[in-house]
Formats: C-alpha cells, structure tokens, sequence
C-alpha cells in the first residue's frame, strides 16, 4: 500500500510486518521513533505474540537480544551513535555466537564533541565485529532491507545491521510502498534456529575456546559472510519476485556503462550524487554512481568489476578514519589492487550533519576531473577557522578546549541557513 | 520540482507544517519529501523545515537553498535569521502576522517580489478563536493552498483529518479553511 509515511514509522511497521517475537531497545536520537512505534504495536496487540523489553541501556538491548534469540525468538532492535558504542562487548558475542539479531542503525556521528546529527562513524566503528551490515539509499529500501536482512540473518546464523541516514531517512516523509503481510510471510520463512537453548536437546551456546580451535572458529565466522556475497543478490532476486521491485543486492550501479568516472558512496547521498551525476552528464562529462549496499561483507568482486572501465574514482564518505583518512576507500582500493594507474580520490563529507550539496560536491568532483583536489579532500571544510585554531595553539600553551575555540570562530549559528 | 521552506520556532508546529503539506501533495498524486532542519527541538528556537514536491521520484537530500515558497510562521524571525535567503525573483512568500510587509518593515524587501505572491495571514489568531491554541501550523496551510494553487484547500482538510482526531481535527479544519478564506480575500484585493 502506498502510504505518505515517516522513514522511521514505515521501518517500525515493516519490521513488525516480519513477526519479531523478542524487541529490546533503550531510546536514542535518531533511532528512537522507530522503537517507539513499535512499542505501541505491541501494546496494542497489533503485533503479537512479541515481546517488548524496556532495558536500562543499550548494553542491555543487546544482552537481552543475544538471550533471546539463542532461545529461538526472532529478536530486534535498534540503536545509534554513543548506544551502539555502549553495548559494543554485546554486539561482538552476537555475532561470534553467530546468533541472527537484527538490528537498525541510525547512523549518526558519535562524540565528543557531543553532536546528534548524521554520520556513519557509528556503523563504521563496528564493520569488523562479524555482523552484516547493509546500507540503505532510501527509505523505501531501508524498509525492504530489514525484510531480506531477517532472512540472510537466519539463513546463515549471522546477526544483520541495517543502516539507514539519522534524520535524513529516519524523519523523512516520503511516499513508500509498504508491503502486505502476505507478501511478507512469503518471503520470509518462520525461524529455524540452527542453535537453540532447549533442555530437551542441552547444548552449551558460549563455549570458552583456546588457540587449538580459536582460529577455526573465526575462520567459519569469515566463511559465512563469504556465503552472504552470494546469498544477498540471491535473495534480491527472490525480494524482486515477490515484491515487485529491485532492492537490496551488492552494489548499484548507475550510468556506469560508458563511464570514465565513478563516484561511490553509501547511503542517501547516493541520491543528491545521481542528481549531480545527471547534470555534469548533461555537460558532456562522463560520470557514473556506484552505491556500495553490502558493506560488510564487502564486495571486492564487484566493486573491482563495476570500476573496470573507468580512469578515475572519487569515494565520497561520512567518515574517517581519524589518521589515515578514509574507511571506504581503503577497502575501494583493496578491490582495485593492481591498477596501478587509476586515480583515486577520498572525499570526507558530511560529518556530524554538514549538508552535502550538489553544488559542494560538483565542486569537488571537477576539481578531482581537473587534476586539482587533494588525493584526501574535506568537503566545505573551513581551513580559514581550521589554521586560526592551528595558529593559536603555536602562540598559547593553554590554548583551550578545541570545540570552544572553533565554536567562538564560527560565530552565530541559527542566523544562515547553510 | 518546486520547493518550500517553512521557518518558525520550537512549538509553533514546523515541523508537523512540512509534513502536512507533503501529505496534501501525497493526495492528490504527487511525490513530496518532507523533512527537519535537524537537532534545534527547543522550544522558542529558530526551527527550519522543507518540503519538496514533484511529478517524479525525488532523490536530492540537500536542504532546501533556493525555494519557489517561503512560509513564516513568526514574524521575529524577520530580523534575526535570513530567512529570504536563495528566494526565487518569483517566489511566494506567507507571513503569519496581522500586520503588513511595510509595518514589519520589510517594504524595502518586499519589493523585489510580485505583489500578488505576498500574503500575511493573522494565523495565530486564527489559530486561537478555532482551535483554542496559539498553533498557526495548519491555518498557514489553508492559506498556502489559496495563494500558491500547488494543492487545493480539501487536500489540505482531508491531510488534517487523518493526523488529528476529534475536536482537534474540527478546530483545525475551521481554521485552515478561515486563513484559505483570508488569503483569498487579500489576494483579491491585490488584483482588484
């Protein structure tokens, strides 16, 4: 049904849709409507039999979930920014007991200095836990992704990370298709555990190993997301016979066939980088998108396959890797070892919440064509505060708190509108 | 594509404005986005929110830099924030105050615009004598729909009748189609 409906209530209703027996969350900017949403299904009855389980913290939600879901309930929750980080022990045990959690990410940068706004630095901090993680364009596939995300979950006993924009998709109103629950349950088999806390059958789920089997057990964890590259473009398909829309796979392509060019992003940028896409292809300039859905596992095949024609890639993303520059890019480069030749850029935009503009991004992109841009670039980064700040702290030993200082050289905010 | 921007402060219901417009668009077919400038959630703070709506799917996530309509929904915010910024030569632009351009002293501003796509509408107040609360939101878009024409009042009405309930949704309504009413009047006397 197509519906005009907040991001963050057509995931609510999408995940009930999938018939979760165990939901555990504590509320957090931008994750929060999601949760609650769900919360008043439940006690409703709207959504039943499902447990709903108020925790006193992110740890909890995710200690809960592992308790759960090793019981043999279809669990999820939902998390963002300094909550993901706080139940980090949790969402390592999730994914090394291999039990299929899902759970949304807000994205949304994590401090200090405190901000609520949207980033990925969130989700990046956790790409090497084990669990999946898929990144979703808009709202209307965030809603498909947490469908396919139970099912890849439970197929492979792995737990599932769907990470939508905060603010930016979660308290978006857009018009979606929100599927039947027909639809649904066609797609989406009841929970079979592989593993389950069942007297009748004891096993232990948790088990202490040392070094003669360690190895082998993370090399399975490894192996299993190695399964995911070809059971997530398996289940797309199946996702596109049932539903009747693409959504979900590996990667994007977009106006990739003749490209000399590729921008890859994550994310909803990928929305704002088509519409500029559109209009430097208008000009004459041979540019292609490449969205990255699957980040973890990653791609090396296809991302490797996509780029084999261009000459030069610009990646565009909402992190950084605080010392060497970019997270995606270093894994981009990994995919394109060998190709000596080819020019590639990183582009670190839109930490905290800076808007990524079509024009910001043009900019940036003609000056990579152009053989301009700095191999790592800081879109719209301001280096006139950056080496007032810089300068200062040469002149004065107690130059101050970072924040402050560069707050006070912003001035007012709230007076502009960009 | 033709973009609104909607400038209030925390409370006076911004945010709900730009998702109630994309409702109205949403109704009569269209594809709308609505969406918070993120993060100010205090009360009395400059609250900016957008509203895109189009023929075809919409993609850009930026925020709105160069909008078709402005609405204001409290005239303090003419001093204080640059609220006309990236305004269209033909854009429209809703006040909600009781007084005129020349009396909150942006004749000068003004000016640069056509005449007939200027609106002030004492929404407040209308807002107070319907719905017994001080919420210009919904009679600010009663009096969108009359002086824009990008959807009709009934959309608007039928947008409010599934997100309030009861004497709410009546006091809204009545104040909607009052501020249309009102709009319609002004506009009409600009022509004339």
């Amino acid at each position: 049904m197509l519906k005009q409906i907040e991001g963050s209530h057509a995931v609510a209703e999408a995940v009930a849709l999938c018939r979760p027996e165990v939901i555990c969350a504590y509320p957090i900017s931008p994750q929060t409507h999601i949760v609650e949403a769900l919360g008043e299904m439940v006690k409703s009855g709207a959504l039943a039999p499902c447990e709903f389980v108020n925790v006193e913290s992110e740890f909890a939600a995710m200690s809960v979930a592992i308790g759960a879901s090793a019981a043999g309930a279809r669990s999820y929750t939902a998390t963002a920014s300094q909550g993901l980080l706080f139940m980090v022990e949790a969402v390592y045990n999730a994914a090394g007991l291999g039990l299929p959690i899902v759970m949304t990410v807000a994205n949304r940068a994590i401090g200090a200095p405190i901000n609520i706004w949207n980033d990925h630095s969130d989700s990046m901090s956790q790409r090497d836990c084990g669990w999946i993680q898929l990144f979703a364009e808009t709202n209307q596939e965030a809603i498909d992704l947490h469908i396919q995300a139970f099912r890849l979950a439970e197929e492979l006993s792995v737990p599932a990370m769907v990470c939508m924009d905060g603010f930016i998709l979660t308290h978006a109103y857009e018009r979606l298709e929100l599927p039947s629950q027909e639809q649904v349950d066609r797609y989406l088999p009841p929970f079979e555990p592989r593993q389950v806390l069942d007297p009748a059958q004891p096993v232990t789920i948790g088990a202490m190993v040392g070094p003669e089997a360690f190895t082998e057990v993370r090399y399975l964890a490894h192996a299993k997301q190695l399964q995911a590259l070809d059971l997530v473009p398996a289940l797309a398909r199946d996702f596109k016979s049932v539903f009747g829309r693409d959504s979900g796979g590996l990667v994007r392509p977009y106006r990739m066939e003749d490209a000399d060019i590729a921008v890859i992003a994550l994310g909803s940028v990928l929305g704002t980088i088509k519409d500029t896409v559109d209009e430097m292809r208008e000009d004459g300039v041979k540019i292609g998108a490449l969205g990255i859905t699957t980040f973890r596992p990653f791609p090396l095949k296809e991302v490797r396959d996509a780029l084999a024609r261009v000459r030069l890639y610009v990646v565009v993303e909402k992190s950084l890797a605080i010392g060497i520059g970019g997270i995606v890019a270093t894994d981009v480069r990994m995919a394109l070892a060998g190709r000596l030749h080819l020019r590639g850029y990183t582009v670190i935009a839109g930490l905290g919440g800076r808007a990524i503009t079509k024009a910001s991004l043009r900019r940036a992109l003609s000056a990579a064509i152009a053989g301009r841009l700095e191999r790592l670039h800081f879109l719209d980064l301001n280096r006139e505060i950056v080496d007032q700040v810089l300068a200062h702290e040469k002149e004065v030993r107690r130059s101050g708190p970072i924040a402050e200082a560069v707050l006070r050289n912003v001035g007012v905010v709230g007076a502009k509108i960009l | 594509m033709f973009q609104i921007r909607i400038h209030g402060r925390g409370g006076q219901g911004v945010v709900t404005a730009a998702e109630m417009l994309s409702i109205a668009a949403f109704l009569e077919g269209r594809f709308a986005q609505a969406f918070p400038s993120f993060g100010s959630e205090r009360t009395g703070a400059p609250v900016v929110a957008y509203c895109r709506i189009d023929d075809k799917d919409i993609r850009l996530r930026e925020p709105i830099l160069e909008p078709d309509a402005l609405i204001i929904q409290d005239p303090t915010l003419l001093h204080q924030v640059d609220v006309f910024s990236g305004l269209h030569a033909d854009g429209y632009v809703l006040i909600n105050t009781s007084r005129s351009f020349a009396e909150l002293g942006i004749a000068e501003l003004a000016a640069r615009y056509h005449v007939q796509r200027l609106c002030t509408v004492p929404a407040t107040e209308l807002a107070v004598k319907h719905l017994g609360r001080p919420v210009p939101n919904m009679p600010l878009l009663g009096a969108f729909a009359a002086i824009s024409g990008v959807f009709s009042l009934a959309s608007v009405l039928k947008a409010i009748e599934q997100r309030f309930k009861g004497t709410l949704a009546q006091g809204n309504i009545a104040a909607a189609t009052a501020a249309y009413e009102a709009a319609r009047r002004s506009s009409e006397a600009v022509h004339a």
